[in-house]
């Protein structure tokens, strides 16, 4: 009997993420609601640029790799002219919040019905550590050595509370993958997002803080400790918008 | 045929007579083209098109020589009127631009549309009256099957227009100077 | 049909069976997108406004990569910030097409037409080892056959193919019929990404390999698809070359200005020819070569600074001299300023 297996919407390609990187879960719970929901063949997704970039070699659907910081502006382009489809984009902090602010705002003015899985680990991970549009007041990476001063580089980014001012974002909502509780909460999340993409209500985006061990310096264990410990409190867990709730209400 | 220069404020449907020109020009079976100056004035700016009707196949759309200048207001008379070829034809709206030309080696035409227009209420079409005196005294076209042509011309948003610019024309094609 | 070019290239592309455009409001071609606006709803199409260049690029790039024909355009500043798309569609073999109704730079420059985005387009508009086919219309008739081909050409290579206008063929009427447009068999696009209905593997559509030798092999290969296109898909087009002493080379509104011209120096009796390059990539190398063995001086005309003459250099081995008259700014040249310059060499080679 097999008790626990990979998610048929997930390839054979091996992970090249580094050990204790949160990547693998989220991939996986977006492949498992994938699974669930029996959408692989009119799935499409797009990887950003970033770790997730290679991404497109672990989704089994269909995937288009974008420009930094454009996949929500590619997924647009597929969604328009294959509005039956599933698009989702799987975006990184510096991608989604920093280079692609314009594109990530846009798709919820747009209220384009795609839904957007947001990585927040407070740094950029693939060039090594570099500061991020998220990065925390205080926090030290290699281009904020002396830790991020908002004189200096300005304040950190709560992207869900400022997508949720938009009318077409349907629905908003941070999670995170730092216990088995919070893990079985975001699959949910992600679940949630993709019917609302179904129902075609507009953007649902999942903000998923994250850990990154290598370039936080940290073993796997601390680094799931600082998150609780710093992320949490800068960027609160919680739904930030839910038009299905307000419908629900309504009536 | 012709290299024709209508010149004026933008707003003075400028760009129409031309268009009615090319056409007309068109449905002769001739090659035609029509190039607008374009700015940032949306409205009162100056405003020129170069209009060519040929039997040869059209090089330069850019008409810098004019056979025909029409000349809608003050700044391009002073800047199109020396322009005109040996041998050309100047037509100015004597209403709104007072120089005359000291050529004597063209024909020039004053002919006072705005008032005209005005007198005969028909606010705004100046530039068909002068579409309608150009047609008679250049020759360019029938002036019935520039009527024609004229009518299809308008589109359908100001098809109630069309009694209006017929009396335009006829003004035009009856004025003596 | 009497058409305005800005509008010819929305119906062509129609025409052609596209029924997506993304575009960003610029000066002057702006009159394309309001077109598009009307009428891409009642076929079912759709024409949107994006919030940027950069953005309406990449919806093209997304549409393009499900299998869709989807085009953008815009003008010189506007085109500068389409060029990461542009790239990345060429590292990610998809057919595309792009139209720039340029006008005068650098910078904001100015909105007149100008043709100073030649080295851009035929030599570097994005960063990699990168070609993509240039078309250069000088009539607006040219224009509905071009956007027809280009759309083709996209398809049958993979790769991007600009209209390289200029805002006063587009903002010129002229004539036009969309008919005459030959047929060609189109390749089925079996790499789309649009969902694998559990039917085929997935496709990735990426512009990424990590490792030199398999990059290396990827630019390798698109190199031999620019070797066919190079031997298949060069267009020209000459007037009075034959016994022509003086050979302007002109490419768009500017070579039919120096029709003008060859026509007036004929009249003066000197034998004056224009040969004008259709494609600017590939450019007509050959063409231009043979031509070298007839003609005593080559002139190339453009408003820019004289940004193709090297091109003509390269192409005719330097073996005659290549002068250059242009206008640059947003200034169309005349047909007498040609002259005189046609006059000029003439009275050199006596």
């Amino acid at each position: 009997m097999v008790v626990f297996d990979k998610p048929k919407a997930l390839t054979n390609a091996p992970f090249h993420y580094c050990p204790g990187c949160t990547h693998g879960i989220v991939h996986r719970l977006v492949a498992e609601v994938i699974d669930e929901m029996g959408i692989e063949g009119e799935t499409v997704g797009i990887a950003s640029v970033g770790c997730s970039v290679f991404s497109y070699d672990y989704f089994g659907c269909d995937m288009i790799q974008a420009p930094h910081g454009r996949a929500p502006a590619v997924a647009t382009g597929v969604k328009r002219s294959h509005p039956d489809n599933f698009v989702f984009t799987y975006q990184g902090d510096g991608d989604l919040a920093a280079i692609g602010t314009a594109e990530t705002v846009h798709v919820g003015t747009r209220g384009e019905n795609i839904t957007v899985i947001f990585i927040n680990n407070t740094i950029y991970g693939m060039t090594g550590g570099q500061m991020a549009p998220t990065t925390l007041l205080g926090q030290v990476t290699t281009t904020s050595p002396y830790g991020r001063k908002k004189e200096i580089q300005g304040n950190p980014i709560r992207v869900v509370e400022m997508l949720s001012t938009l009318d077409g974002t349907a629905y908003a909502e941070r999670v995170a993958v730092d216990c088995v509780k919070n893990v079985i909460n975001a699959k949910k999340a992600i679940r949630k997002a993709f019917e609302v993409q179904k129902n075609k209500l507009g953007l649902s985006i999942v903000e998923v803080l994250s850990t990154c061990p290598t370039n936080w310096g940290l073993s796997p264990e601390k680094a799931i400790e600082w998150l609780r410990e710093n992320m949490m409190e800068h960027y609160p867990l919680g739904v930030y918008k839910d038009l299905t709730k307000e419908a629900a209400e309504n009536e | 045929m012709s290299n024709i220069l209508l010149a004026g404020f933008g707003g003075q449907g400028i760009l129409f007579a031309g268009k009615q020109i090319v056409l007309a020009g068109m449905k002769l079976g001739k090659n035609v083209s029509w190039l607008p100056s374009y700015g940032p004035e949306m409205r009162g700016g100056t405003c020129n098109c170069s209009v060519i009707v040929e039997d040869e196949p059209i090089g330069s759309p850019l008409v810098t020589k004019p056979d025909i200048l029409l000349a809608f207001n003050t700044p391009s008379f002073d800047k199109f009127e020396s322009k005109v070829v040996k041998g050309g034809m100047l037509f100015v709206d004597s209403s709104l631009v007072s120089k005359k030309s000291e050529r004597d080696d063209i024909k020039a035409y004053y002919i006072p549309a705005t008032e005209l227009a005005d007198e005969n209420g028909l606010p705004g079409m100046a530039n068909v009256i002068m579409l309608g005196f150009i047609v008679k005294k250049t020759g360019l076209f029938d002036e019935e099957f520039f009527k024609e042509s004229l009518n299809s011309g308008i589109p359908a948003s100001k098809a109630h227009l069309a009694a209006a610019n017929h009396k335009a024309l006829e003004i035009g094609f009856g004025y003596e100077c | 049909m009497l058409m305005k070019g800005n509008e010819v290239i929305g119906e062509a592309a129609i025409r052609a069976g596209c029924r997506y455009f993304f575009g960003y409001p610029i000066t002057p071609q702006t009159e394309l997108a309001e077109y598009l606006a009307k009428k891409m709803p009642k076929v079912g199409g759709l024409c949107l406004q994006a919030e940027s260049e950069v953005a309406a690029i990449n919806m093209v790039l997304g549409c393009n990569a499900s299998g869709e024909r989807a085009f953008t355009s815009s003008s010189s500043p506007g085109v500068s910030l389409k060029s990461e798309g542009i790239s990345y569609i060429i590292g990610s073999d998809l057919p595309c097409v792009i139209v720039n109704v340029q006008r005068g730079g650098p910078g904001l420059g100015g909105i007149q037409p100008a043709q100073s985005d030649y080295l851009q387009a035929t030599k570097a508009l994005g960063h990699g080892d990168q070609h993509f086919i240039v078309l250069a219309p000088a009539y607006v008739q040219e224009i509905a056959t071009l956007m027809g081909e280009a759309f083709d050409l996209a398809d049958i290579y993979r790769t991007p193919v600009m209209l390289l206008a200029d805002g006063a063929l587009g903002q010129m009427m002229e004539p036009v019929d969309f008919e005459a447009k030959k047929q060609r068999t189109l390749p089925e696009k079996t790499w789309a990404a649009c969902g694998h209905g559990n039917k085929r593997e997935h496709n990735v559509v990426n512009s990424l390999y990590i490792s030199p030798e398999v990059l290396e092999q990827t630019v390798l290969a698109r190199f031999e698809r620019y070797k066919l296109i190079e031997e298949k898909e060069v267009m020209y087009d000459g007037y009075m070359t034959e016994d022509a002493d003086i050979c302007i080379v002109s490419y768009g509104i500017t070579a039919r200005i120096a029709k003008t011209a060859v026509k007036a120096a004929r009249e003066k009796g000197i034998k004056a020819g224009l040969f004008r390059p259709i494609t600017l990539w590939p450019y007509p190398k050959k063409q231009l070569s043979a031509l070298a063995d007839k003609v005593k001086k080559f002139l190339v005309v453009e408003m820019n600074m004289g940004q193709m003459v090297d091109d003509v250099k390269v192409a005719t081995d330097c073996r005659r001299p290549v002068e250059f008259f242009g206008r640059t700014g947003g200034i169309i040249p005349t047909p007498d300023e040609i002259l005189a310059k046609i006059e000029e060499m003439n009275g050199g080679a006596d």
